[in-house]
């Protein structure tokens, strides 16, 4: 019997050690970024609150300036990091765009702990490659919530600072519910702290939250706009919809609901919060296998279904939503922005070059703009 | 590290004792099997890898 036991026990020894390597792998996957020649520096976090400096949520801020001055704005990509066009956006602006004038603040990794980890009992794949010329990148798939390995555990209720509205309790580890943040409360409250206290100090104009929903949740497709930003929203959209292809529709911040970037950053700072919305099949319920193809051509015949059943907020068919769509859409939502803000504006204009369209990205594919690091300059290639 | 999140590791390193006695008390194999399953998550968030 002892030797069935040590049999049984070396048996499991095996198991956790093949599911351990594989999550530890899967957690410290590196992702390399090559700054673009728009990036006069790269910044972190923690310099705006040296409580997350060096911790895992003490992420990279790429600084672009312009040569003439003008206004600032703020990317958010990573905010959910299993929504990945918002990421692939802000990677886009990160490698490839030229500012003209005023300061482009980017993040790729809002919340980086969220990047480290997939949906409990999700059965996410733990990460997912975009097509290169020169052979490919690699991204972690990452999750909507903070790994529980940075913030554990969590409360039987989650009261939201500072107005203790109710929230889900999983959402204590949701960076998009937890702004304004505070500088004594748990990981993700330091960290929007963190972002709220980088719009202070560097007079972000206009921020702007990458993210991606399900076809099955009302918002989508669209800009949320804080009280502040609607002229703007509403102006971007319009010009994008008959401009560009695809249409894109505004709604209004909610004031009833708390925590989000667009409600928070708008009320707690002088900048115009804006939130994207994109189509993310991978989301919803009611799909399929939830394997990486699905990630990457949100072609889904069950969500196909729904569709033909009435139960989407979003149009579905055969083409599904392929990431090149969704990614494009980003790109040129934001491109509008900011020419609508610039021309409203001008002293605070913020104007770039170098960033593709939705036309662009579709032609093209996200990952002919993704830079090589093994051809980068020496010391030129960061790590997200 | 706040004191309720040590706290909850010396409560998981303890149920992961738990399990582990229990493992060698069995005499059953399926029962060995099934308690080794369930332990391994234990492990794995005592050594941080999930």
């Amino acid at each position: 019997m002892v030797l069935r036991k040590i049999a049984i026990a070396a048996l499991g020894a095996v198991l956790a050690v093949f599911a351990g390597l594989s999550f530890y792998h899967s957690r410290h996957l590196a992702e390399p970024v090559v700054p673009g020649p728009g990036v006069a520096r790269v910044a972190r976090l923690g310099d705006y609150f040296p409580g997350i400096r060096g911790g895992i949520n003490d992420a990279n801020i790429y600084i672009l300036e312009g040569k003439e001055p003008g206004g600032s704005v703020l990317i958010l990509g990573g905010t959910h990091p299993e929504e990945p066009a918002g990421r692939l956006a802000a990677w886009i602006l990160a490698e490839n765009a030229v500012p003209v004038k005023g300061r482009l603040f980017v993040i790729l990794s809002a919340n980086r702990s969220a990047t480290t980890a997939t949906r409990l009992g999700g059965a996410y794949p733990p990460d997912y490659t975009i097509p290169t010329a020169w052979g490919g990148q690699t991204f972690r798939m990452g999750d909507r919530w903070s790994n529980p390995l940075d913030q554990w555990p969590d409360p039987e209720v989650y009261l939201h600072y500072p107005t203790r509205q109710q929230l889900a309790y999983m959402d204590i580890r949701n960076l998009n519910r937890a702004f304004p943040g505070r500088p004594h409360g748990t990981l993700t409250e330091q960290t929007c702290w963190a972002i709220c206290e980088l719009i202070r100090r560097e007079k972000i104009d206009v921020e702007i939250d990458l993210h991606e929903a399900e076809l099955q949740y009302p918002v989508i497709s669209t800009i949320v706009a804080h009280e502040k930003g609607q002229d703007l929203a509403a102006m971007a959209s319009m010009m994008i919809s008959s401009n560009e292809g695809f249409a894109l529709g505004t709604e209004a911040s909610p004031k009833a609901l708390r925590g989000l970037s667009h409600r928070e950053i708008g009320d707690h700072t002088d900048a115009v919060s804006l939130l994207l919305e994109a189509p993310e099949p991978f989301l919803d319920a009611t799909r399929g296998r939830t394997g990486r193809e699905l990630l990457l051509t949100g072609k889904d015949e069950f969500i196909v279904r729904a569709g033909k059943r009435g139960l989407l907020f979003e149009k579905i068919d055969e083409k599904g939503w392929p990431i090149d769509v969704r990614v494009g859409r980003h790109c040129s939502a934001i491109l509008q922005i900011l020419e609508t803000w610039s021309e409203d504006k001008p002293n605070k204009a913020v104007m770039i070059s170098g960033v593709p369209k939705y036309a662009e990205v579709i032609k093209n594919g996200t990952g002919a703009y993704l830079k090589d690091p093994k051809t980068a300059p020496a010391g030129k290639v960061i790590f997200e | 590290m706040i004191v309720v999140t040590i706290l909850y590791y010396l409560v998981t390193a303890y149920i992961a004792v738990v399990i582990a006695a229990n493992f060698l008390k069995r005499k059953k194999w399926q029962e060995e099997v099934l308690y080794l399953i369930v332990l391994i998550p234990f492990i794995l968030r005592l050594l941080r890898l999930k």
